[in-house]
C-alpha cells in the first residue's frame, strides 16, 4: 500500500516521514518520529492529552490526518526546553505542583504555551479558557492554573 | 482494507469520490477521525477539498455567507461575525476550536451541533453539494434530511446579519464551565416593533436529534412584549415538540424540566 | 495554609516533626514537565503487534458457535486467540492470597456473562486491521435471562450468573453466603428506643476514568522470558496472575512498570497483561493490547455500586442504641476485588460511632453487569456515605445540632467496638471540634469540652451480652420504598425463622498455592 510522504519542522528540526492513509498525527509523532511526548488520552479530539502547536495554533493531533501538516511547523512538549534550560512553564508547573499522574501535563503545557506565546499577560479567565479543552483526572486544575499564571508573571519580569 | 486519503480542488471531483459508500467528507477531523480511531471500518476513503472559497467569509452587507471550511477560531477573530461569538467561543477548547469547521458543526450529532442552533434561529440557509451538483436549502430542511444523503457535503451558510446585538441571543446550558457538551442550548432571534415582539425565531440545540425550531414557544411569543408576563406564554410552551435523548449529559425528562426556564432568562435578558 | 494542631494529643508524641507540614517535591515531577516519564505505551518496539478483542454485545447469552473462517484471512491477521488457547482460562484476582475460587475466564467460551465481556481476541499488523478483522468474526449467541438488581439477583430462581457461585453470592469460609457482624441485641436496643429510623441508600458504579487507558506491551525478551511493560497499579500481582493464567515460572515474566497515567484503583484487575503476553508467545513478536478509551469508559471495571440499608434505635437524648445494616454489593459478573470490599466494609461498620448493640449482614452479590473494582477507599467510602447521612438525620429526628450528635456517639479511647477490638488513638471528637471551628459552626461549651481521652470505660468498655441463639432473617423493604417509623415499633411481623447454621468446622490447614501467605484479616481468623 502507498505511503504518502510528509515533510515538516518539528521542534524546530526538518523531518520528513512516510504515513499510511488515515494515520492521525499523534501516531505519526509517536510511532514514526519517536516522539512520545504527546498523549493518547481518547482518539476523540476529548480530553486534550494529544495537543500539540500546529504554526502556533493549539491542535489536536489525534484527530488531525498527518499528511495535512506538511510544510507546517510543529511543537510538542519534547521540544520545550532550551538546552538543559526549562521553558518558564515547565519550571512553573514544577514550583506549583502542577501534575500528579502527569500524563496531561504534556498537553496542557503546550495549551498554556499557545496562550502566552500570543497573550502574554493573561487573566485567570483566559487561562481558564486556554486550558478548557485538556482534562486532568488528579490535580482539580488549580495548581495548573496557579502554574500558568505564574510561568506568564516570571515571563513578564524579565522582559520588563 | 486499508484506508486513502483523497484530495480534490473543487467539489464536483469531492462529490463525485463521495458517491462510494466506504468514503467520507472530512472537515476539521473532529467528526471522521474519532470514528476512524475507535475502529469504525465502515470508512475507507477520506476526501478532502482544498478549495479557497471554502475558508472566505463575506459579511460585509446585511447578508453574511461563511464557508463550510471556516473555523470557529476563525469566526472567533472576525469582527463582523460577532454575533456568532457567543456559541463558537462555548464549542470545544480552543485546540478543538483550531480545526473544528461551519460545515462540520451541521454534521454535529445531538447533544453536539450549538453553532447549528444559533444557525436556525437566524433562518440561515445552506449550499449543499452532492453528485447532483450544488443546491441551496433552508437549514431546517437540510438538517432534517440529512441521514439519507450520505455523500452530500455543504459548501457555505448564508443568514442575515442580526439588527442588533439585542435582535440575536444565545445562551449554552453545560454542567461544566466554561465549556461542556450542552445540557440544552437556545437561540433567539427578533425584533421589537413598538415594544412588541416581531417574527420570533427560537431554536434549541439538544432537545431533539438534531437542531430544532421551537414553533409553538415562537407562536406563543409572537405580538407580546419582553417582560414577566408577556413571555409566560413561551415559557409555558418551551417543550411542546421537542424529544431530548438521555444521555450521558442529562436525562430527557431534566432537559424537557429545564428548557422553559433558561428560556425565560435568557428572553428576560436574565443571567444564566 | 496548612495548619498543625500540636496542641491535640500532645503529650503522646515527640514534637520532632521534619517533613509533614512542608512541601516536597515529587520524584517524578521533572519527568513530567519535560514529558519524559515513562508510560505503558512510550515504548517503541520493532513489529510490533496490535491486539483488540471481540466483546459481548448482550449482557448474558450462551456462546453456540464462534466462526473465525473470515476473520483468520482477514488482512494482516497473525493470531487468533480463543478460550481454548489460555492454557489456565479460569481465574479469579485473589486466588493468590488464597481467597475465592476461580471464576472468570480470559475469554469467555460457552457464556458470556455482562455485556462487553471479551471473547476472541485478534493480533495483528495494525490497530485497523484488527479492527477489520473483528468485524469478520461471527457468533452465535443464545441470549439467557438476565439480572440487574442485587436483590432481585438474591431471590430464588434468579438465573444464574455464575456456575461457580450458583446462589449469586459469593462464599466467605467455604459455606456462609455475607460477611457478620454480631453484637448485643439489636432487637432489645430498637425496643428501648425513643426513635426507629430505617433508610435504604443506593450509589452507582463510579468509572475511574483516567486519563491514561488501560494496556500493555508484550515481547519475547532475551533468555526465553517475555518483557512486559504494563499500566498496572499492581506489578507484582499481575506478574503472578499471569504466570498462573499462562501456565509459567513467574520467573520467566519480566514486568516493567511505568509511571501510571490514573489508576484510582482502576489498573489494578490485570486487565491487559495475560492477552498481551498470550499475544507474544504465540506469534513470537511485541504485542500491544490497549484498551479505546470507549471500551474504558464502557467495559473496563468501576467501583461497584452498593445499595445499603441502615435501621438505627436512637434515644431522645441523641444515643444511638441500636444499628443494623444490611449491605448489598453489585460484583457485576464476577467476582475479582469486591470480596475482599465487603470485608472492608464489614471491619468498617457500624462507623467511627460506639454503639452498644450492632447487627450487621454484608453481601457480595453478582449480577450481569460490567465486574466492579477497586477505587479510592472501595468497601469503605459508600458505607461511610450511608452512615453519614443517616447521621445527619437521626440528629434532626432527635433535634440535635448534626455535629453534636456525631459528638456524643463519638467512639473514645478504650471503647469496645462491634469487632471486639477496643478501640484506640481515636480522634473523631477532635476531628469534629477542629471541623466546627473552622467552619465557624457553633457547638456547645460542653461539646467543646469532650475528648477521645474522656469518658470512657465500663459500660463502654465491655462486650454485652449476645443476643437469644435465633437470627431472623432480615426483610429488606421493597426497592422503592423507604420507611421512616416515629413511634416504638409494632410487634414484630411473623418473619421466618432460619434455625442457626451449624457452627463452623474445624478450619483445615488449606495448603497456600504459589507460597502465597494467609491473611487473617481477609479470612477472618480469629487472634486475639
Amino acid at each position: 500500500m502507498a505511503k504518502t510522504p510528509v515533510q515538516f519542522r518539528h521542534n524546530g528540526r526538518e523531518v520528513a516521514i512516510f504515513v499510511d492513509g488515515g494515520m492521525n498525527l499523534l501516531s505519526a509523532l509517536r510511532d514514526e518520529i519517536g516522539d512520545h511526548s504527546p498523549k493518547f488520552g481518547c482518539g476523540q479530539g476529548g480530553c486534550g492529552a494529544c495537543t500539540v502547536l500546529i504554526d502556533g495554533e493549539p491542535v489536536l493531533s489525534c484527530i488531525t490526518l498527518a499528511e495535512t501538516v506538511a510544510g507546517k511547523s510543529i511543537e510538542t512538549a519534547d521540544g520545550l526546553k532550551t538546552g538543559p534550560e526549562l521553558h518558564p512553564l515547565q519550571a512553573a508547573f514544577m514550583d506549583n505542583f502542577a501534575a500528579q499522574c502527569g500524563y496531561c501535563t504534556p498537553g496542557m503545557l503546550m495549551a498554556a504555551k499557545a496562550l502566552i506565546d500570543r497573550n502574554p499577560d493573561p487573566s485567570r479567565v483566559e487561562v481558564v479558557d486556554a486550558i478548557s479543552g485538556n482534562i486532568c483526572r488528579c490535580t482539580g486544575y488549580e495548581p495548573i492554573i496557579n502554574a500558568v499564571l505564574a510561568a506568564a508573571a516570571r515571563r513578564g519580569e524579565r522582559r520588563a | 482494507m486499508p484506508v486513502t486519503v483523497k484530495t480534490f480542488a473543487t467539489p464536483t471531483e469531492a462529490a463525485a469520490a463521495l458517491s462510494d459508500r466506504s468514503a467520507r467528507y472530512i472537515g476539521g477531523g473532529t467528526l471522521v477521525m474519532r470514528a476512524l480511531n475507535e475502529g469504525d471500518v465502515s470508512i475507507s476513503t477520506i476526501v478532502r477539498l482544498e478549495d479557497r472559497a471554502l475558508t472566505q467569509i463575506r459579511a460585509s452587507g446585511a447578508r453574511i455567507t461563511i464557508g463550510a471550511g471556516v473555523t470557529l477560531s476563525q469566526i472567533l477573530r472576525e469582527r463582523e461575525l460577532s454575533f456568532l461569538h457567543a456559541p463558537a467561543r462555548l464549542i470545544g477548547g480552543p485546540a478543538v476550536r483550531t480545526t473544528a469547521t461551519v460545515g462540520g458543526n451541521l454534521f454535529a450529532p445531538a447533544p453536539y451541533g450549538d453553532l447549528a442552533v444559533a444557525l436556525l434561529a437566524l433562518e440561515a440557509t445552506v449550499s449543499v453539494m452532492s453528485g447532483y451538483g450544488a443546491r441551496d436549502m433552508a437549514l431546517e430542511e437540510f438538517l432534517a434530511s440529512r441521514d439519507r444523503s450520505p455523500g452530500a457535503f455543504v459548501l457555505s451558510v448564508t443568514c442575515d446579519r442580526p439588527s442588533s446585538p439585542e435582535a440575536f441571543r444565545f445562551r449554552k446550558v453545560a454542567r461544566v464551565k466554561p465549556k461542556g457538551v450542552s445540557v440544552l442550548s437556545i437561540a433567539v432571534s427578533l425584533s421589537a416593533v413598538g415594544g412588541r415582539v416581531s417574527g420570533p425565531r427560537i431554536a434549541y440545540g439538544a432537545m431533539a436529534p438534531t437542531a430544532i425550531r421551537a414553533k409553538a414557544a415562537e407562536r406563543a411569543l409572537e405580538g407580546k412584549t419582553l417582560d414577566e408576563a408577556g413571555v409566560a406564554a413561551a415559557v409555558a410552551a418551551a417543550a411542546e415538540g421537542t424529544s431530548p435523548a438521555n444521555d450521558a449529559i442529562a436525562s430527557a425528562w431534566y432537559r424537557r424540566e429545564v428548557v422553559g426556564v433558561h428560556l425565560r432568562r435568557l428572553l428576560l435578558g436574565q443571567d444564566g | 495554609m496548612l495548619e498543625l494542631r500540636k496542641d491535640i494529643f500532645a503529650d503522646e508524641r515527640d514534637d520532632n516533626l521534619k517533613e509533614i507540614g512542608k512541601p516536597t517535591q515529587r520524584q517524578d515531577m521533572l519527568g513530567h514537565v519535560t514529558a519524559t516519564s515513562v508510560y505503558f505505551n512510550d515504548h517503541k518496539l520493532q513489529g510490533m503487534l496490535h491486539l483488540k478483542v471481540l466483546r459481548s454485545p448482550h449482557s448474558h447469552a450462551r456462546i453456540r458457535r464462534i466462526d473465525l473462517s473470515e476473520a483468520e484471512r482477514s488482512p494482516g491477521v497473525r493470531r487468533i486467540i480463543r478460550g481454548a488457547d489460555v492454557p489456565r482460562n479460569l481465574n479469579t484476582l485473589l486466588s493468590l492470597i488464597n481467597f475465592g475460587k476461580d471464576d472468570e475466564p480470559t475469554l469467555a467460551v460457552d457464556k458470556v456473562r455482562y455485556k462487553g465481556e471479551p471473547i476472541v481476541a485478534v493480533v495483528a499488523e495494525s490497530q485497523r486491521e484488527a479492527f477489520e478483522a473483528l468485524a469478520k468474526i461471527r457468533v452465535d449467541y443464545e441470549p439467557l435471562p438476565t439480572v440487574f438488581d442485587v436483590e432481585e439477583a438474591m431471590k430464588p430462581g434468579a438465573p444464574v450468573i455464575n456456575e461457580t457461585y450458583p446462589k449469586n453470592t459469593f462464599t466467605y469460609h467455604d459455606i456462609y453466603d455475607h460477611q457478620k457482624i454480631r453484637f448485643g441485641d439489636v432487637e432489645r436496643g430498637f425496643a428501648a428506643a425513643d426513635h426507629i429510623l430505617e433508610q435504604r441508600y443506593q450509589m452507582s458504579p463510579i468509572e475511574h476514568a483516567p486519563t491514561e487507558t488501560n494496556g500493555s506491551i508484550a515481547a519475547p525478551d532475551t533468555n526465553g522470558r517475555y518483557v512486559v511493560y504494563t499500566s498496572t497499579q499492581a506489578l507484582f500481582f499481575s506478574l503472578d496472575t499471569c504466570a498462573k493464567i499462562l501456565d509459567v515460572p513467574s520467573n520467566k515474566l519480566h514486568f516493567i512498570g511505568g509511571t501510571v497515567g490514573g489508576g484510582f484503583g482502576g489498573k489494578v484487575d490485570t486487565v491487559t497483561e495475560p492477552l498481551a503476553i498470550l499475544g507474544a508467545m504465540l506469534t513470537g513478536r511485541p504485542v500491544r493490547y490497549m484498551i479505546g478509551r470507549e471500551e474504558e469508559m464502557l467495559y473496563c471495571a468501576p467501583r461497584g455500586a452498593e445499595r445499603i440499608f441502615i435501621k438505627d434505635g436512637v434515644s431522645r437524648d441523641g444515643r444511638i442504641l441500636a444499628r443494623q445494616f444490611r449491605c448489598l454489593f453489585d460484583s457485576g459478573a464476577y467476582t475479582r476485588l469486591s470480596s475482599y470490599a465487603v470485608v472492608k466494609c464489614a471491619a468498617h461498620l457500624p462507623g467511627p460511632y460506639t454503639i452498644p448493640n450492632v447487627y450487621a449482614e454484608v453481601y457480595c452479590v453478582f449480577t450481569n453487569r460490567v465486574p466492579a473494582t477497586a477505587m479510592r477507599g472501595f468497601g469503605v467510602t459508600a458505607v461511610d456515605f450511608a452512615i453519614e447521612c443517616q447521621m445527619d438525620k437521626l440528629a434532626d429526628l432527635v433535634g440535635m445540632d448534626p455535629m453534636e450528635f456525631r459528638l456524643v456517639n463519638a467512639y473514645r479511647d478504650g471503647d469496645m467496638k462491634a469487632h471486639r477490638r477496643e478501640a484506640k488513638n481515636t480522634a473523631l471528637i477532635e476531628c469534629v471540634q477542629v471541623a466546627a471551628e473552622k467552619a465557624k459552626w457553633r457547638i456547645r461549651d460542653d461539646f467543646k469540652r469532650m475528648s477521645s481521652l474522656k469518658d470512657v470505660g465500663a459500660p463502654r468498655a465491655v462486650v454485652p451480652a449476645p443476643a437469644p441463639a435465633r437470627e431472623a432473617i432480615l426483610v429488606s423493604r421493597p426497592a422503592g420504598q423507604q420507611r421512616t417509623v416515629y413511634d416504638r415499633p409494632a410487634p414484630p411481623s411473623p418473619e421466618p425463622i432460619r434455625p442457626p447454621p451449624p457452627p463452623p468446622p474445624a478450619q483445615p490447614a488449606a495448603a497456600p498455592s504459589h507460597g502465597a501467605i494467609r491473611f487473617s484479616s481477609v479470612f477472618g481468623g480469629r487472634r486475639r
